[in-house]
């Protein structure tokens, strides 16, 4: 987005959208601007902490927009009639009819209006691909021809979301139908099941491994991309409407699925315990003392607070950090080890930046922090001292040939171009393979090559009878909103399957 | 939360806690452990065995050695008192079937405890069970009467012979293997140090000897990789794939020098465990 080139600190945006406000009397001249004028319109920066300064704290790197930055970008909005924005919505949201809401200084509307189609707000206007979904096909966008020069969606929910932080939803609850559904897993795709299904009267319960609900949005995503009162406030959302949570409960040990409906009596079951098992590169020296997934170093550090003093929970003190990977892991993983003290932080990938599918945003972000991008680029092996910890990583430099079955370029090592980079800990972030749990112990579920679920696209229903399954166990890994949009589907095909019973 | 209905010191710093766990004392088999953490926020998640439970009273048992941050802190917690979270079981349970020949089982110190239900486990199926006990001295020995009740026959091994043999538990393994009564199997749970030459000791008898792991874990679950080793040529995770394994494949060398990846870490914090209680007690430093 427009804020791609300089930092401009937060309060200078805030002034900037203060007198275009009073210059074009916004909100209550909206109504009279014609295309031309809301076209000349400048896209609202992300106020964010100083650069520098917050390579030294945990805090949310963006600050959300001011209520007049809000306006101005709701006005770029040309409420296209066909809203193509809606399209690239995994759970369709009426965007056009939030923005217009918020143009016009109708932010409890707004909110509602969201919250038809999403329960995660907050979360999702923070973490999810705008620019690959609703912004991609955005006119505006079209027009700019650059898609992060659309409206800036995400950034309108994630002000409506957190201004109405405690405003109740006037969604409505159905009578209760005897119907008990248990939902196997805190993520983003099982609490929008949950949600949906407790709004038709269903009988909810969430079985969670861990100690805190939220899945990947509390281990994985760190604390300045999300904090964690939001994902737990979005929890407690939750609770009031009705939904059990069980924590420390792993399905597939605990209790099998077969026995959530057998012993348990639940009618049906959402399987949506995410794509849960680290890949590795299989190079040598991977099992050194200073490798670590980047679940691992994520997890310690979100999860468990290892960022934190009074945390018992160690986490590894680096001082040279290489990261394997190019996605939102990848610069996660980074600017946490930054964070956490130290004094060099890679990120090792072997395309080019424009091949990398992290967000443009984190890159973004990453880069003005000071993390270093050593792209095409490939460690062979990991190298360690004779206490077996890691002291050094042996690279490829590579160049991109032909494209692969994936439409990118295939990259190509470059025959004599070792050579040696001094680092103290490896982070690897290349992706999930499937958890093997839950699967593992309920053989009626059908399988793919990759041990992901098979579902019916329609109705996520699995080989199984009254079970259904989505999110990254299905998809393989995703992203939050398509796991959420997998949990609306689900939801549905839940409901009726219970009804015909 | 796992309420704590009995507790009992088995030695100077060794622990057993009874716990109310309903469905984990349905589910567990023999070999199996449990998470357990403390505190919801700052709290550590570590992995202990099973022990014993009791499907009936929906209890589970644990014994520990007060020796980390979370153990000491376990430690001063009292009957009647809860531990707010306990995770489990999790693991791949022992794999367990008749043999013609006598299984030797080798417990080291507080290895003892895991060892427990897979001894249980093999008589249970009928098979002739030889346990061997080590200990630094006698007052580490930790379910003497127990393993005794159990096994065929009880060895005990102290390195300053203040009871039973005063011998390494390598060396009446080493008289077994030898036999005429060939071992079918070993099973050897205890230090790293321990296993590893418990495997080097059978394997030029052939004898397959199965360990069993306790690695550095974070969620149990496969989701970390934290605990992973080398086996064979292959990367194991010990808290799924695991804990057990075929003691002749680990690559020993490397599993020790990744369970001391924090040590100076946790030097640091034994020194501040008072702190890290009033922490935990819900007062600020």
């Amino acid at each position: 987005m427009s804020n791609m080139s300089t930092y401009k600190e937060a309060d200078l945006l805030s002034k900037e959208a203060d007198n275009l406000i009073e210059s074009l009397g916004l909100p209550a001249s909206w109504s009279t601007l014609g295309p031309k004028e809301k076209r000349s319109l400048p896209q609202q920066d992300m106020p964010t902490q100083d650069p520098i300064q917050r390579g030294g704290n945990m805090d949310e790197v963006a600050l959300g927009y001011t209520e007049n930055q809000a306006i101005i970008e709701a006005s770029r909005c040309l409420v296209c009639k066909n809203a193509p924005c809606v399209k690239g919505c995994p759970v369709s949201i009426d965007i056009p009819g939030f923005v217009c809401a918020t143009a016009k200084g109708n932010f409890k509307e707004a909110l509602e209006i969201i919250q038809e189609s999403s329960m995660l707000p907050a979360i999702c206007g923070r973490v999810c691909p705008q620019e690959k979904q609703c912004m991609e096909l955005c006119t505006v966008g079209k027009m700019n021809r650059d898609p992060m020069e659309s409206v800036a969606i995400g950034r309108l929910e994630r002000y409506l979301a957190d201004r109405g932080a405690d405003q109740k939803s006037n969604v409505e609850i159905l009578p209760s139908t005897g119907k008990k559904v248990a939902i196997v897993g805190s993520g983003p795709s099982g609490l929008t099941t949950a949600a949906d299904l407790v709004r038709l009267g269903h009988g909810v319960t969430v079985f969670e491994a861990f100690h805190k609900a939220g899945g990947v949005t509390v281990y994985g995503i760190p604390e300045f991309r999300l904090p964690k009162s939001i994902v737990q406030r979005e929890v407690g959302k939750l609770e009031s409407m009705g939904v059990k949570f069980v924590y420390d409960y792993l399905i597939g040990r605990t209790r099998t699925v077969r026995e959530l409906m057998e012993k348990d009596g639940f009618n049906a079951v959402y399987v949506a315990n995410g794509a849960g098992l680290p890949k590795f590169m299989n190079i040598d020296g991977e099992n050194l003392v200073g490798v670590f997934s980047a679940n691992e170093y994520l997890t310690r550090s979100n999860l468990m607070k290892a960022f934190e003093k009074k945390a018992m929970t160690p986490i590894y003190p680096s001082k040279k950090v290489a990261v394997f990977g190019g996605g939102n892991v990848a610069m996660d993983a980074a600017r946490t080890a930054l964070r956490l003290g130290a004094k060099e932080v890679h990120i090792v990938y072997r395309r080019t930046g424009k091949e990398m599918p992290a967000r443009v945003e984190e890159v973004h972000h990453a880069q003005e922090e000071g993390i270093i991008f050593d792209l095409l680029t490939n460690p062979v092996r990991i190298l360690g001292d004779d206490k077996g910890r890691v002291k050094g990583i042996e690279c490829l430099k590579y160049k991109l040939g032909e494209p692969d079955a994936s439409g990118r370029a295939r990259p190509e090592p470059i025959e004599g171009s070792e050579f040696l980079m001094e680092i103290d800990t490896c982070i690897t972030a290349l992706g999930n393979g499937s958890n093997p749990l839950v699967t593992g112990t309920t053989p009626e579920l059908n399988t793919n090559k990759w041990g992901n679920i098979t579902v019916d696209e329609k109705t996520g229903a699995t080989s199984m009878e009254g079970v259904f399954a989505g999110g990254d166990i299905v998809q393989g890994a995703a992203t939050v909103i398509l796991a959420m949009g997998d949990g609306r589907v689900a939801a549905q095909g839940i409901d009726e399957y219970l009804k015909a019973l | 939360m796992s309420k704590i209905v009995r507790k009992e010191k088995l030695s100077a710093d060794v622990f057993l806690m009874e716990l109310d766990a309903p469905h984990i004392a349905e589910s567990r088999k023999a070999g199996q452990f449990v998470i357990l953490m403390l505190d919801d926020d700052y709290g550590e998640r570590i992995p202990l065995t099973i022990a014993d439970g009791n499907s009936d009273k929906g209890t589970i048992s644990i014994i520990f050695q007060a020796v980390g941050g979370t153990t000491q802190l376990l430690s001063r917690l009292d009957e009647g008192e809860e531990i707010s979270h306990v995770l489990g079981p999790l693991g791949t349970p022992t794999h367990i079937k008749k043999h013609d020949g006598p299984i030797i089982c080798v417990g080291g110190g507080i290895g003892v405890a895991p060892l427990h239900p897979i001894v249980e486990a093999h008589k249970a199926i009928g098979n002739k069970v030889i346990t061997i006990m080590g200990a630094r001295n006698k007052d580490l020995l930790i379910l003497e009467d127990k393993m005794r009740a159990l096994s065929d026959e009880l060895i005990i091994c102290t390195d300053d012979g203040s009871k039973g043999r005063k011998a390494l538990v390598t060396e009446p393994l080493k008289e077994f293997c030898e036999s005429d009564d060939t071992p079918s199997e070993a099973v050897a749970i205890g230090p790293p140090v321990m296993m590893k030459f418990c495997a080097l000791t059978t394997k030029p008898y052939d004898v397959h000897t199965m360990v069993s792991l306790n690695t550095i874990m974070v969620d149990g679950t496969g989701m970390c990789g934290g605990c992973r080793v080398t086996v064979g040529d292959e990367t194991k995770f010990v808290c799924v794939d695991g804990p057990e394994f075929d003691g002749h494949l680990v690559d020993w060398d490397s599993m020790m020098s990744r369970m001391n990846s924090y040590k100076t870490f946790e030097e640091d914090h034994r020194c501040n465990l008072d702190k890290i209680a009033e922490v935990l007690a819900g007062r600020d430093v």
